[in-house]
């Protein structure tokens, strides 16, 4: 506590630091606000100019650089306050950060109110609308998840533009109607004018929304649907608002059909149109990441000035520029972080966080700021209460029904706690403050009205709705049972079960194959990457898994290749070592590494990706097994810590989480990398286990001198057609596996030797020195069948077991391959589905 | 309704199927046309190739015993009435269904779910998991900069705790005693408190060629014992 007082104190310094210079130049005029500051003040800087008599060694230059000063100023006040609340968790976990900022922006408004006597700040609709809100459209629109955005897009839309015309026509109707039958008093409001109000505050916020919906953990879905409708309505309202400001202008009597189908139109134009400014926009900026390798520095920054100028280009086109701004985030997210450089990737992350959440911050201490100051407040309770009866109910009433309506076409329908979640989501904000305080006095009589309502409900929303939407969601979606994982098993337990569900739903097709996205997926592939994408950013970017399997898989058969182009894989023995370290302890380095493969392997193919990570795995790990022979002696770790760090997580669906806040660096992603690194590695494995026992050493031995020409083809052909890829492995791996095959009823067994997934084959180890390996492998093989982790071989593989003695095989020309037709229906890849062999010693 | 009636006319004994496994004719066609978008070569079999063409299953842990756990001993590929037979141990129990003795246990019961797991831990299938099952299991699930003899320790400590009868090992009786019976487990991941309980086709709004969305078949969920 004694923080906050320390940091409030000094806030309230900071605060008399500003206001006393502005009490000085208060003399003149008296309404001063920060837009026309500027300008208003340059005449007494000229007036004054010509006075001095002598060389002046210091001089208070306050007048010059008074605006830029007070800018400076007052970003580094509203950073600070928010720096104040992050000091107290306890106060943010109550009421949402977005609530304490307009609190804080009272108290700062008190202040300088009590010392200028007037509320020298305000927020100005053109500060708001150029240079505060850009950025935190921009950000929200790069951010955004959008596999999940456009697969919600129908719902969206429907919610943006239905739902948000419904809520304005709902207000202001309803409103009219209270107005007729004398509910409000004696106002001078007509019909137009209310439907005008209607729209401005219909829209949900999102800068509201973010602010509290990121600090409540909803579930994706929802928190999408309430997402974007927030984006995507802000156009609508601006334009809703254009079109009735329009009508205002023109007058009731003038309107007529004629005029209200071309509101109509217009509406359709402006929100279409200010789309396709941004789609626009985004293949600018798609192209020019392509050529900017030279200058990675100012990379990032073409994007931020992109972006801002599809902002400025829709608003000069007077199209809509929220949606512009929103789709060229969209649009151009997937292409610019394939072109640019990694670097310039975070650095645009970064100071794209760094600029909307300022903004937000300022934007909400700035709403607090404008409340005080009596001359806006003009009070009327009738209204100010209807209005936000309506706004609440009016908008329930329309979520319900259009879910009703969209739960006809959903396959999963959104549930009603989900709706009444949307319903309750609805928090006005700045955009709604920032279109009334554009509205022109003389043709509006109750505009002061209008600004005091809003603020409230802004207020009401933000403040009342956001504080009890956390107690709500808690309250009525899952109770919130404190369950413990006491032991161990349970906890591994719930982990496998998190396991295989995800699976689950992987292998029974999650997203299914649906016909737009296909036929979208085949023209973004065919021409948006070649037109977009530099070259090795094509390769890399979508099915970043696709490509980095095929590398793996290709690379590995190189790897056997040159093993036997050289005769022996005698190498590749050597890393066996390696590897069994590399179990151990290092994958620190190991993961570490994974994104510099990934990164950099992706251009060239030649790179084998698998040579990189064994050196440097090799380099890595030495002496690993003193260590850990050390560590044996002290054994009282604590595994419950040990498992709640290093279990690895279900890969569920809440990596898609936009916030404002922070940039999670993704533990998530190491840990997909390592995960399938080693599983390919393991299914290497028992490809080449799963040749071993069933192999019939006869047909190796006759397709051995007539395929040997044709074994290159095959293996370049292996590329091409994904899913022969394991039947081409075992292709590759299949040579002198025989040799043990026999001993075993197939099974992983000799790679227990090995402790753990490497890609070894023991059967070079055969080869190399076939009776010391013998030996070497006898003893596990016992084992391995005592231990009840030994394959259960199929029964065609048992069928198949080759009968001859086993040094037979062994006498056989190292290269052997088998005929790839045979593949088709050898039992060999049976075993694919095998555990890694993991370390049973 | 078209495409739906169409789709299930290629199927063979889907009344059966859908009587078996408890899944409407439409959830059946939707992991149909699952099934043949998998079955790349179109023989009406998968291979465990197939399932591992599927990149998420690669960043899965123990996909690869999923994988396995489709096949059973002796077969190499595996056809669409196994492939809805096996996905429907992870239906969601149904609340209402009057307990009926006389039947026999539901394949979505808590039961079969755990069995199912538990096989997926017994790979000798001798009925009961093993120190060193446990030991292959706790291998693909933690990441790799934990050291063998703390997994060792790990696993002795799990056996300890679940087995009753200290035999060294986890019958499916132990197995089953594990999570405290019937609680609602929820686990804390990500930020985000969310039962394991997954909604298999999440946000999949069919705008587009899909009539099949029609009413009643729009869950697709599955479950786990929880």
């Amino acid at each position: 506590m004694a923080a906050l007082w320390h940091s409030t104190f000094f806030l309230v310094m900071v605060l008399l630091a500003i206001s006393r210079p502005s009490l000085a130049s208060q003399a003149g005029n008296d309404d001063l606000q920060m837009g026309t500051e500027h300008r208003t003040n340059k005449g007494t800087v000229n007036g004054t100019e010509n006075l001095i008599t002598t060389l002046p060694i210091v001089t208070w230059n306050w007048q010059e650089i008074k605006f830029p000063y007070l800018v400076a100023l007052w970003i580094l006040v509203s950073w600070l306050c928010k720096l104040v609340f992050q000091l107290n968790p306890s106060l943010t976990s109550v009421i949402p950060e977005s609530g304490l900022l307009i609190c804080i922006g009272w108290v700062l408004g008190g202040i300088i109110y009590w010392a200028d006597k007037v509320q020298t700040f305000k927020l100005q609709p053109f500060i708001f609308f150029f240079y505060l809100l850009p950025q935190i459209v921009l950000d929200a629109g790069y951010s955004m998840p959008n596999k999940l955005f456009f697969s919600n897009f129908g719902s969206i839309l429907v919610y943006a533009v239905i739902g948000t015309c419904w809520n304005a026509a709902t207000l202001g109707l309803a409103l009219w109607g209270c107005c007729l039958g004398g509910a409000i008093g004696d106002i001078d409001i007509g019909l137009l004018q209310l439907l005008l109000f209607g729209s401005l505050i219909a829209a949900v916020d999102p800068v509201a929304v973010i602010a509290v919906f990121e600090e409540v953990h909803v579930n994706e879905v929802l928190y999408i649907l309430v997402f974007g409708e927030s984006l995507l309505n802000d156009g609508v309202t601006v334009v809703l608002f254009n079109v009735f400001n329009a009508f205002v202008s023109l007058g009731g009597a003038q309107i007529n059909a004629v005029e209200i189908i071309k509101g109509i139109i217009s509406f359709f134009v402006v929100a279409l149109g200010g789309s396709l400014v941004g789609v626009i926009f985004a293949l600018l900026i798609s192209l020019l990441t392509r050529c900017t390798k030279n200058i990675q520095i100012i990379e990032p920054g073409f994007i931020f000035i992109l972006g801002y100028l599809s902002y400025l280009t829709a608003e000069m086109l007077s199209l809509s520029a929220i949606l512009s701004c929103t789709f060229c985030g969209v649009c151009c997210q997937k292409y610019i972080n394939a072109n640019m450089d990694k670097r310039s990737v975070s650095t645009l992350r970064y100071v794209m966080k760094v600029f909307a959440n300022g903004s937000e911050t300022i934007i909400f201490v700035f709403l607090g700021i404008t409340a005080i100051d009596p001359s806006i407040w003009v009070w009327n309770t009738a209204f100010i209460l209807l209005t936000l009866l309506f706004i609440f109910v009016f908008r329930f009433i329309g979520v319900f029904f259009l879910t009703w309506i969209l739960n006809q076409y959903r396959l999963v329908p959104l549930e009603f706690i989900d709706q009444l979640m949307m319903g309750y989501g609805g928090l006005r904000g700045a955009v709604a403050y920032g279109l009334v305080v554009l509205l022109d006095e003389n043709k509006y009589k109750e505009k002061n009205l209008m600004i005091s309502t809003t603020l409230l409900v802004v207020y009401f929303t933000v403040m009342l709705q956001g504080i009890t939407m956390k107690p709500l969601v808690t309250w009525l979606k899952v109770k919130r049972a404190a369950v413990t994982e006491r032991t161990l098993a349970e906890i591994i337990q719930n982990r496998t079960f998190d396991h295989i569900l995800v699976a689950i739903e992987d292998i029974s097709g999650q997203i299914g194959h649906n016909y737009m996205r296909d036929k979208w997926n085949n023209f973004e592939e065919r021409w948006l990457y070649w037109l977009l994408m530099t070259p090795s950013a094509r390769k890399s970017c979508d099915h970043i898994f696709n490509i980095f399997h095929k590398l793996n898989l290709k690379d590995a058969m190189s790897y056997v290749k040159e093993g036997e182009r050289r005769g022996s894989l005698a190498f590749v023995r050597n890393e066996t070592k390696a590897d069994v370290d590399f179990n151990k302890k290092f994958s620190g380095n190991f993961s570490a590494m994974m994104p510099y493969i990934m990164a950099e392997n992706m251009g060239s193919d030649h790179v084998p990706v698998s040579s990189i990570l064994w050196d440097s795995v090799h380099s890595v790990c030495l002496d690993m097994h003193e260590k850990d022979l050390k560590m044996r002696e002290s054994e009282d770790f604590n595994a419950h810590h040990l498992l709640e760090q290093h279990l690895y997580r279900g890969k569920k669906q809440h990596r898609h989480r936009y916030s404002r806040e922070y940039l999670e660096v993704n533990k998530d992603k190491n840990e997909v990398q390592e995960i399938f690194q080693r599983t390919m590695r393991s299914r290497l494995e028992s490809f080449k286990s799963a040749k071993m026992g069933v192999n019939p050493p006869k047909k190796i031995s006759y397709h051995l001198k007539k395929d040997q020409p044709q074994k290159m083809p095959n293996g370049k052909s292996t590329d091409n057609r994904k899913s022969h890829a394991y039947g081409k492995e075992d292709l590759e791996f299949s040579e002198g596996d025989s040799a043990s095959g026999c001993e075993a009823a197939g099974g992983s067994f000799p790679m227990r030797a090995h402790r753990g997934a490497g890609i070894v084959n023991p059967a070079f180890n055969a080869e190399m020195d076939p009776m010391p390996a013998m030996q070497q492998i006898l003893p596990w093989l016992a084992e391995a069948e005592v231990d009840s982790s030994a394959v259960v071989p199929s029964q065609r593989a048992q069928l198949t077991l080759p009968c001859t003695p086993s040094n037979l095989h062994r006498l056989a020309p190292l290269h052997l391959t088998t005929h790839s037709f045979l593949l088709a229906d050898s039992p060999a890849t049976q075993d694919t589905s095998e555990p890694p062999p993991p370390p049973v010693v | 309704m078209g495409s739906t009636n169409s789709t299930l006319s290629k199927i063979p004994n889907v009344e059966e199927l859908v009587q078996e496994t408890g899944f409407t004719p439409a959830h059946i066609v939707r992991l149909y046309d699952r099934f043949e978008a998998l079955d790349k070569e179109k023989t009406g079999h998968l291979r465990p190739q197939d399932f591992g063409a599927i990149n998420r299953l690669a960043i899965n842990p123990i996909g690869d015993r999923i994988i396995g756990a489709f096949f059973s001993p002796g077969q190499e590929t595996v056809d669409f009435h196994s492939f809805v037979r096996i996905l429907a141990h992870f239906r969601p129990a149904d609340k209402k269904r009057p307990k009926d003795p006389s039947m026999p246990e539901p394949v979505n019961s808590r039961t079969s779910k755990l069995k199912f797991a538990f096989q997926l831990y017994d790979q000798d299938k001798d009925g009961k998991i093993s120190r060193a099952e446990l030991l292959q299991v706790l291998r693909s699930m933690l990441e790799m900069q934990v050291t063998e003899e703390q997994l060792e320790s790990i696993a002795d400590r799990t056996i300890q705790e679940a087995d009753l009868d200290t035999d060294d090992a986890i019958s499916f009786e132990e197995f089953r005693k594990v999570p405290p019976g019937g609680a609602l487990r929820l686990t804390y991941q990500h930020g985000a408190l969310t039962q394991i309980r997954f909604i298999i086709v999440k946000n999949y709004v069919r705008f587009d060629n899909g009539k099949q969305a029609m009413k009643g078949n729009r869950y697709l969920k599955f479950t786990l014992p929880c």
